[in-house]
């Protein structure tokens, strides 16, 4: 492969990035302003594009995927993942239920 | 304008002068500590001077960036704070002593005194501490020449000096926290401590812990990256393993600890209401923060002592550590575990039970990996060769006292039990009773056994034994009687009581603490006594116990280079294995080569110097100082990136004559008997040169 | 060391290759250890969100999300990140690819302008705010979200500033092995910075227009 289909190989990542992440973003927005489904669908609709984009933002701006060499990489971020959900996920039902008691 | 050039610093914040406004006990007390905080501080700089030694102290180590340099400074800061929090143990001691419808400390002062001891003991006495041992071990533990980002490191400690000096100025201006080392709001809020105690808290933790968030980044990508070829993970020494776990801790505990700093910030400074009790603050959302950096934190303290243990462990009783792999998985299940279990730290909180009991049992499962290594421990002893040094009386003293605070521990787990000990004497006991014997056992035993590496000669061993017993008989009676007392009901926190019954134990407490402060004595007679006798206690060869990982291969005291040739493991223990095989010392050598140093920075002392300005200004609202303070750090820091690195070499010449001489001493010089360790017959060789 | 055995992708985020020699081996380590800063980043901006969410209805008869929500500005500040992120990465594949210091300092450029924009709209849209007594002053709520919001931005404006820091670096010393280690970095930075703004747009901006 010469250093020219390099070039526009790599610059191809960021352009599908690009338009994956226009699209998502586009369809949260219209998600949220035309609200097709009821209060609960719309939030799971809006999680669903987010966690969506948040990955298509990491494979192709970040360059994350599951090759053999960036494992290490991998677990860091998974590893993180794990930690804030537990700290996010804590303090909603702590705080969530301290604030239900004191109704 | 006044207002402008001061902010609201006046005359009548100066500490050290309250005792000739008003000379009441209390007053004596604090302001004593003030002066001798001020004394200690011109005679240090006066020496500083008058010998000299502001040169060696400005160009030999304040801009090193050498990894064993920063690691002996890390420590010295630690005993320096040591001391301070040691004595204040005392005065609150002697406060308890006298405390039976009275005592003669004001609670505003006995108030900031447990405030400051808590801070210091935890930032500023065992995190340096064990820093410290990272920067010192880990790179000759992983046979590398120094960490991964050796400039970051100047940084990270930078940090830390400026939380430490921030500290010792709130004895002489202004006043710190009286909302104890946690500084829970409301009451830490605007509405109730206008005043700059708060402030000071702020800063100095705020700016420490952007020091030990860089040090667990740059130990964890040092631990990832710079391992020599061979060293596998599993091939990692166990202090290395828990230097992992604990960078990880510090990278992921550490940002709650900023988030909340910086929200308690916005309050007290902008007005915002994230903990306050009016329209719409929540100070249980502080608690929960909090907390989430502040179980992590334990096992920071924790985690590396428990390495050190493992290391000498071994060492003393002549064998390899008993279940390595159980122990590594025991140390990872800690640092996992310990992101799950914060609310235990405040389970009378008002949540429902069903929260209560989830992070109960999470805590008591921490148990199960803790327990796990401690059989390990016993299990290495068991069947060895033990030689009673030092460590092990530290060791033996640890077992047991870990113990017992592991099972008040799990009492404590126990939310049934938690809502009737709480805030109690008994809690006290609990956590002073783990990160005593836990850390501070562990990092005195390791300061025995790792300074002849550092420093070329050993301590006296009497002397240090002494020591090793005064703090364990000290901790016993200043402790211990704190589970009986918290039984009965009586409270932390407390300046008086009113129940005559506590007032045996509290002298035989006050016994325990000034058997602690005279075992504080013992230790720097140590240091005193060995430096006199250092002739005779030299160990040139670099392996005065019979050591088994990499970094006892090396001279001591180990050059700045670490290593003359990046060394080759091929498995476990590298060092024990090459002298059981008879191929120590048997550097295969055809040429030296230049080796390039990390080169010299002074970005840590314009941290310390505008870090501590910044810190101070913005406590006392002296605007233009914190802008300009904050801008010449910043412009410095960027300017980093402009200035091109001087390479520091060390010729080949210097690195073969320092490498041929301590081969030649292993050649010539007498093999030391595991019986003659502590006699001058030790010169640190624990193994002949094969002929060649 | 482990460095010297490099292989074409060595770390996360864009690879320069072997055949930047020096450059690409330091960034094994470098890349490395910005990724866990960015990581430990992540969990302090958690803390921010967790704050948020549980802060939404803290607001003591003050404004609510509804009242500060200026939906086609948000879209705009998020097309504004995004191109910004596109050129950004433009600019890393250029230098990647043997482009000269100038072209790509051109496209840092163009990158910092979308990003200022964005910085732009998000200062139009605090003041909107601050107009209509949605101060931080006011409530836990609103102290929640300026908070998480203003931390975003001033993170931009941390990546702005180093922007033009990079770009007098390629400037003054040209493809130097850490200038272009640099330009990575802060590449990984302002992509990650978009990730957060998923969040906050996600989590503050489109629940605020829900009926």
């Amino acid at each position: 492969m010469s250093d020219r289909d390099k070039r526009a190989r790599d610059l191809r990542m960021y352009f599908i990035g690009f338009a994956a992440a226009v699209a998502l973003t586009a369809l949260s927005f219209l998600t949220a302003i035309l609200q097709p489904f009821g209060p609960a669908g719309v939030f799971a609709a809006l999680s669903i594009l987010a966690f969506a984009q948040v990955l298509v933002h990491f494979r192709y701006f970040l360059h994350i995927d599951l090759s053999r060499q960036k494992r290490e990489d991998l677990h860091l971020i998974l590893f993180t993942g794990l930690i804030i959900a537990i700290m996010a996920a804590g303090t909603i039902w702590i705080l969530g239920n301290l604030m239900m008691r004191m109704m | 304008m006044e207002q402008f050039i001061f902010g609201r610093l006046g005359w009548d914040d100066i500490a050290i002068f309250d005792v000739f406004r008003d000379p009441t006990a209390s007053n004596i007390v604090g302001s004593s500590a003030g002066w001798l905080a001020v004394i200690g501080g011109v005679i240090t700089l006066a020496l500083l001077l008058i010998r000299g030694w502001w040169k060696p102290l400005l160009f030999d180590w304040l801009n090193t960036t050498d990894h064993k340099k920063i690691g002996i400074m890390y420590i010295v800061v630690g005993l320096v704070m040591f001391a301070r929090g040691v004595a204040e143990g005392v005065v609150m001691r002697s406060q308890y002593a006298t405390a039976y419808q009275g005592g003669y400390l004001t609670p505003d002062h006995f108030s900031e005194l447990f405030s400051t001891h808590g801070t210091i003991m935890i930032f500023f006495v065992l995190m340096p501490f064990l820093i410290g041992f990272m920067n010192l071990l880990v790179p000759l533990q992983i046979g590398a020449r120094d960490v991964a980002f050796p400039r970051l490191n100047q940084i990270s400690l930078g940090f830390t000096i400026v939380g430490a000096m921030l500290l010792m100025i709130s004895l002489v201006v202004g006043q710190f926290a009286t909302g104890g080392w946690t500084g829970y709001p409301p009451y830490t809020g605007v509405a109730f401590q206008p005043g700059t105690g708060p402030d000071y808290w702020i800063w100095s933790l705020g700016l420490s812990g952007i020091g030990s968030l860089l040090t667990g980044l740059n130990f964890a990508v040092t631990i990832y990256k710079m391992r020599c070829p061979g060293m596998t993970f599993l091939r990692m020494p166990i202090f290395v393993w828990t230097a992992l776990c604990t960078s990880i801790l510090l990278v992921f505990a550490l940002p709650p600890l900023t988030a909340v700093i910086i929200m308690q910030a916005l309050d007290r400074y902008l007005d915002f209401h994230f903990f306050t009790n009016d329209l719409g603050g929540n100070m249980m959302n502080f608690a929960n923060l909090f907390w989430m950096f502040g179980h992590p934190e334990v096992y920071i303290l924790i985690l590396p002592a428990f390495g050190l243990y493992s290391e000498f462990t071994a060492i003393f009783s002549g064998k390899r550590i008993y279940g390595y792999m159980s122990l590594v998985i025991a140390t990872m299940a800690i640092a996992v575990l310990s992101f799950t279990v914060w609310l235990h730290h405040f389970f009378t909180m008002g949540q429902s039970p069903t929260i209560n009991v989830a992070f109960g049992i999470a805590t008591m499962l921490i148990a199960i990996p803790t327990g796990v290594k401690v059989y390990v421990w016993i299990a290495t002893l068991w069947g060895g060769r033990i030689r009673m040094r030092t460590p092990i009386i530290y060791l033996a003293g640890f077992i047991f006292y870990f113990s017992v605070g592991g099972y008040t521990g799990i009492l404590l787990a126990n939310p049934t039990i938690n809502f009737t000990v709480h805030n109690s004497q008994f809690v006290v006991a609990h956590f002073h009773n783990v990160l005593l014997p836990g850390t501070l056992f562990a990092v005195l035993a390791s300061i025995y056994v790792w300074f002849p590496k550092f420093f070329g000669f050993r301590l006296d061993e009497r002397w240090s034994a002494a020591t090793a017993w005064l703090f364990i008989i000290g901790f016993t009676f200043a402790f211990m009687p704190l589970y009986i007392v918290g039984l009965m009901g009586m409270p932390r926190r407390s300046p008086a009581f009113d129940d005559p019954a506590y007032v045996p134990y509290m002298i035989v407490t006050m016994g325990g603490a000034l058997c602690v402060l005279t075992a504080l004595g013992c230790l720097i007679g140590t240091f005193v006594v060995s430096a006199r006798r250092r002739e005779a206690l030299a160990v040139p060869g670099g392996d005065p116990w019979d050591g088994r990982t990499l970094e006892w291969a090396t001279p001591a005291p180990v050059p700045a280079w670490n290593y003359a040739f990046i060394p080759q493991v091929h498995g476990p223990d590298a060092f024990a294995a090459e002298k059981a095989h008879g191929t120590a010392y048997a550097i295969d050598c055809p040429s030296y080569e230049d080796i390039e140093l990390s080169p010299t920075s002074w970005i840590g002392l314009t941290i310390i110097v505008f870090g501590t300005a910044l810190g101070f200004a913005m406590v006392f609202w002296i605007w233009w100082l914190a802008i300009l303070s904050a801008l010449a750090i910043l412009i410095h820091a960027i300017g980093l990136g402009f200035l091109r690195d001087k390479e520091e070499i060390v010729p080949a010449q210097v690195v073969e004559a320092t490498e041929r001489a301590w081969l030649d001493g292993a050649r010539q010089g007498p093999l030391t008997d595991r019986r003659d360790e502590v006699t001058s017959q030790n010169r640190g060789y624990a193994a002949r040169i094969p002929e060649a | 060391m482990s460095t010297s055995t490099a292989t074409a992708n060595s770390h996360p985020g864009l690879n320069l290759g072997p055949s930047h020699g020096e450059a690409h081996e330091q960034a094994e380590t470098v890349v490395f250890g910005f990724w866990v800063f960015l990581m430990s980043d992540l969990v302090t901006f958690v803390m921010f969100f967790a704050t948020y969410a549980i802060s939404i209805q803290a607001t003591a008869g003050g404004p609510g999300n509804a009242d500060i929500v200026d939906i086609a500005s948000i879209g705009m500040q998020t097309g504004a990140l995004l191109i910004s992120s596109l050129l950004f990465g433009i600019a890393t594949v250029t230098m990647k690819h043997g482009s000269t210091p100038r072209r790509v300092i051109g496209w840092l450029l163009a990158s910092l302008v979308f990003g200022l924009c964005f910085l732009g709209l998000e200062v139009r849209d605090f003041i909107d705010a601050a107009e209509k007594g949605a101060v931080p002053m006011r409530s836990g709520y609103l102290s929640a979200y300026w908070a998480l919001v203003g931390l975003h931005g001033l993170h931009v404006t941390v990546g702005s500033i180093m922007i033009l820091v990079v770009c007098a670096q390629i400037a003054i010393f040209g493809f130097a092995a850490d200038v272009k280690t640099r330009v990575l970095r802060l590449g990984l930075y302002w992509h990650f910075l978009d990730i957060i703004w998923i969040g906050i747009f996600s989590i503050v901006f489109l629940p605020g227009i829900l009926t």
